[in-house]
């Protein structure tokens, strides 16, 4: 390809319609990987999803439980509060609705924890009505280490630090807590659309 | 990702505590290690930036800046030890 027609391609981007993109985002090509401490490399023998806390029972799938459950290809766009956002993106994986279908339980919001250490907190309404997954593909491939594999949460409609990288399971819980980045400043809902960055906001 | 080092935050240190503090010892409150803070586990490229205990990897400092205030979490340290002023300079 010529470096004509390339820089032409790259402009074209900022050509997407003003409306997906929410207020102070930018468009970009390519998948940043953002990072607060080390990448895990979890195998996928020891890998678990476990829902625990508000419940009666703590629930469990392994590796091979969770790939036998019904999957669903998701395409859409991701907005990370560094201020990129990245569209049509293509990722397959269980919907929350599914894990979370057989659950009785009382509570009101769920804390997600990842390996590493990481948690971050959400109402369980913003977890289900389809709006949420455990995504283990991306553009058709297994989900990268650096982008949360062998697998993340998937929000897209909050802020992308929801979507907990390296996700292990729910905790459910009848009292919201804050998460890792939520204790340190970021807002606790973290709404793109309302710009919702930080506490306060 | 690798992590950086603790000088990748001097700067920002500096302007934090007014002092030199990459030989400053950190004390890290989960595992009792002491390091200097160069030797800290520095994340930059994150919400916030993250320094972390090389021993145990647990997080020592959390720096957020937040609508053009630099907020600085320390509660995963001990101690932090920032060298005392030397007073004005001839006196040291
Ligand atoms: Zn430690």
């Amino acid at each position: 390809m010529s470096p004509l027609s390339r820089a032409f391609r790259g402009r074209r981007r900022s050509d997407a319609d003003p409306a997906r993109i929410p207020p102070g985002q930018y468009v970009t090509d390519d998948f940043p990987v953002l990072s607060a401490g080390p990448t895990p490399h979890r195998p996928l023998e020891t890998w678990s999803f476990t829902i625990q806390g508000s419940i009666d029972e703590p629930v469990s799938w392994t590796w091979e439980q969770l790939q036998a459950l019904p999957s669903e290809t998701i395409t859409t766009d991701i907005h990370c509060v560094t201020k990129w956002s990245k569209l049509d993106t293509v990722w397959t994986g269980v919907s929350l609705d599914t894990l979370l279908d057989d659950v009785e339980t009382s509570a009101e919001y769920v804390t997600a924890f990842s390996d590493g250490g990481y948690t971050t907190n959400l109402p369980l309404e913003d977890a289900t009505g389809g709006k949420a997954w455990i995504a283990y593909a991306f553009d058709g491939e297994p989900l990268a280490p650096e982008h949360g594999g062998p697998a993340r949460l998937l929000v897209p409609h909050l802020y992308f630090w929801k979507s907990a990288k390296w996700v292990r399971g729910l905790e459910l819980r009848n009292e919201d807590e804050p998460g890792f980045w939520e204790s340190y400043g970021y807002h606790n809902y973290g709404d793109p659309w309302r710009e919702q960055r930080y506490a306060g906001d | 990702m690798d992590a950086l080092d603790g000088n990748a935050i001097a700067g920002v240190l500096f302007e934090v505590f007014g002092a030199e503090m990459t030989t400053s010892a950190a004390v890290c409150a989960n595992c009792g290690a002491r390091a200097p803070a160069a030797e800290l586990a520095v994340y930059l490229r994150a919400p916030g930036t993250v320094a972390r205990c090389r021993t145990c990897m647990s997080v020592l400092m959390v720096l957020v800046t937040i609508h053009e205030r630099t907020c600085v979490d320390l509660r995963g340290l001990d101690t932090l030890e920032i060298p005392a002023s030397r007073g004005p300079s001839g006196w040291g």
